[in-house]
């Protein structure tokens, strides 16, 4: 076997891989998001249908208008857009920092920071999304020791809250902003921090042109890690979230579940993929930048 | 050693005045218990090249980098220009470094790398684009502007880390190895190429190198430092012709050592019996020392005769030898020649005929002499 057919077989095996568990569901999906719902089994007409063996498509658009007819859909959509959106804001401002100090911590002291930084991965996600509850609910231990020390007098509705929801959502996925953040700073040039206190720029200056713009490529990685699957996000806000407003991802699996509404649980499933669509090309685009730029 | 380039270099005014612009006083650098600089004094005078030059850890890159404030002093006291700079934070000195990197922003164009000293001096936005036009004029530069680091070659970059250095109009610049990264074609041209810039506009310049070429063809005065100490500061001349240290004579330029005892001593001359070498060195200098003292004779290989018959006369500064090898180098060639006393002699001779006839050949039986005032005695 020559490097040639050794190279194609290393791309192709994830290439066959992601054919097969990615495209080939997808089109499945794509396909029934334009069917009828029908009470059989599967719960869906056939696209084609076959009559006085004439083939006959029966392409259904309105899975799709229902989603924008009903208000329970665009304001559940726009939920999880804010609700992400917020969360990796949020995940940022805490993740920056945080990644920056393992970054300038000595070679000891990194590894230790890093390992507690992939611990909770060790504990199942539902576990940890659970402890949460028990730390919120009005007799949960934050109220309690606030209640304690006499700085309230009846518990704080904290759970069930957009609040609880954003506190599960970043706890949960701050590794994944930090990780990123940490490989790209930790690549940087100290001289060049030099360089600019040199040329008369004070640490904050240098820092605000120099680290930052530099670090872009490791906030919109990490950003994208925690954005995307944050409006998806499904086990967070069913257990800490409102039970008035509703995450898209709730609402799919309801369509699905609950409704047994496939089709329009699909259409839902690609609207969701369209809008993930943008920044996933986004982030391939900073990371053609990033490379360009190491030559 | 190849030829050297002098270059005219206009006496230093404040040298006259003997005041001097940098003054460092007795600083030492600890890095734990390992002093990197160990209580090194030193003046540079205004206009000057100085080059700090020393092998790797001999603790010129850690003086440079005290001078420009990314580390402090353990002890002693640096002054610039009068001031004293031990509380002064790198971003306030009047002090700029071109690094041996270059650390060029990568995400910033050549225009705006260049452009950031003086935007930081909140200047407005024409006088920045003029001084950025001006100094990359200067460095030849002018048609990179809108170029990024990784688009310019290394020769490139390195003019545009100078012109970056140079465009805040520093009373002094720091080049930590400035030439090292350009190929040896490239790094002769611009090595005049900075003295010009250095005489155009004035700036004091302290340049810390490992090459020895280097710093002869640049420096109006340099420091050889060795152990985190200087050895010795003079003039290329002074240093290469007089060194002051065994150490010294080693590190620049080649040199045949030999150890031996002070036979005599008078005014203006010295007689040197030497086991090592097998004859008796006639000096014509008197170097202070006391009969019967271990001395060590230093002789320059290009300072060495080499002959085939045995000149009449005195039996002193001559001795007879086997050619071992023969290197051609093209300009010179160099001669490795077996003493008596068993010891291999360096000897490097011009060659200045193309084809000539009765070259010595390997084997052969030669005689090495010198002048009466090659030898440098050195006591340390």
């Amino acid at each position: 076997m020559d490097n040639h057919a050794g190279r194609r077989l290393v791309a192709g095996i994830p290439l066959l891989w992601l054919l097969l568990f990615f495209l080939v569901p997808f089109i499945i999906v794509f396909k029934i998001s334009f069917s009828e719902v029908r009470l059989a089994m599967p719960p869906y007409a056939p696209l084609l249908q076959w009559l006085h063996g004439l083939p006959h498509p029966k392409l259904n658009f309105g899975n799709y208008a229902f989603l924008f007819t009903d208000r329970l859909y665009i304001s559940s959509y726009l939920y999880s857009l804010k609700v992400a959106a917020v969360s990796t804001f949020c995940c940022l401002l805490i993740g920056y920092p945080m990644a920056y100090a393992i970054a300038h911590a000595g070679p000891t002291w990194r590894n230790v920071l890093l390992m507690m930084i992939v611990l909770p991965f060790w504990t199942s996600f539902l576990l940890r999304v659970y402890a949460w509850i028990g730390l919120l609910k009005n007799n949960g231990v934050i109220n309690n020791i606030l209640m304690y020390l006499g700085l309230i007098h009846e518990p704080l509705p904290l759970l069930q809250t957009d609040f609880a929801v954003y506190i599960g959502i970043v706890y949960s996925y701050l590794p994944f902003m930090i990780l990123p953040l940490y490989a790209n700073l930790e690549k940087h040039d100290n001289t060049l921090l030099e360089a600019a206190a040199d040329l008369g720029a004070h640490p904050v200056t240098a820092f605000l042109r120099i680290t930052l713009p530099q670090s872009a490529a490791g906030i919109v990685a990490g950003s994208l890690l925690v954005f995307i699957p944050a409006v998806g996000e499904y086990v967070v806000p069913s257990l800490l979230g409102r039970s008035d407003q509703l995450m898209i991802g709730r609402v799919l699996s309801d369509e699905f579940f609950e409704n047994r509404d496939w089709p329009v649980a699909s259409a839902v499933a690609i609207l969701i993929l369209l809008a993930l669509v943008i920044p996933i090309m986004l982030f391939q685009h900073y990371q053609r930048r990033e490379l360009e730029a190491q030559k | 050693m190849s030829a050297q380039f002098q270059v005219d270099t206009p006496v230093p005014t404040s040298r006259e005045q003997g005041e001097a612009y940098v003054r460092i006083e007795n600083v030492t650098k600890k890095f734990g218990d390992f002093a990197a600089v160990d209580s090194v004094s030193l003046d540079v005078y205004r206009g000057e090249i100085f080059c700090l030059l020393g092998g790797s850890g001999s603790g010129k890159t850690t003086l440079l980098r005290m001078l420009a404030g990314f580390e402090t002093p353990t002890a002693g006291k640096i002054h610039i220009d009068g001031q004293d700079m031990s509380t002064i934070p790198p971003y306030d000195r009047r002090v700029n470094m071109m690094f041996q990197s270059y650390a060029l922003f990568p995400h910033m164009t050549v225009e705006k790398n260049v452009a950031f000293g003086l935007e930081q001096e909140k200047l407005g936005r024409q006088e920045i684009k003029r001084r950025v036009g001006e100094i990359l004029e200067i460095v030849k530069m002018s048609s990179f502007l809108a170029r990024r680091p990784h688009q310019l070659s290394g020769g490139q970059r390195q003019r545009v880390a100078l012109a970056r250095a140079l465009v805040k109009r520093p009373k002094l610049l720091l080049l930590d190895e400035p030439l090292a990264a350009l190929d040896r074609k490239l790094r002769e041209n611009t090595q005049f190429e900075l003295i010009n810039i250095q005489k155009r506009l004035g700036v004091t310049f302290i340049v810390v190198t490992h090459d020895q070429e280097e710093a002869m063809t640049l420096s109006s005065r340099m420091g050889v430092m060795n152990h985190g100490k200087i050895a010795q500061v003079g003039t290329p001349a002074a240093i290469y012709e007089s060194p002051a240290t065994k150490f010294v004579a080693d590190f620049i330029g080649s040199v045949n050592m030999f150890e031996g005892r002070v036979l005599d001593e008078a005014s203006g001359s010295l007689r040197i019996q030497s086991e090592e070498l097998g004859c008796v060195v006639a000096v014509e200098r008197s170097v202070n020392c006391a009969r019967g003292a271990t001395v060590w004779t230093a002789l320059r290989p290009e300072k060495i005769n080499i002959s085939r018959d045995q000149e009449q006369g005195s039996p002193e500064n001559v001795v007879r030898g086997t050619v071992k090898e023969i290197a051609y180098m093209g300009d010179v060639s160099i001669y490795h020649v077996q003493i008596d006393s068993r010891k291999i002699v360096r000897v490097t001779l011009p060659n200045i005929m193309r084809d000539a006839e009765h070259r010595i050949t390997r084997n052969e039986t030669v005689y090495l002499s010198w002048h009466g005032s090659s030898p440098v005695v050195l006591t340390e």
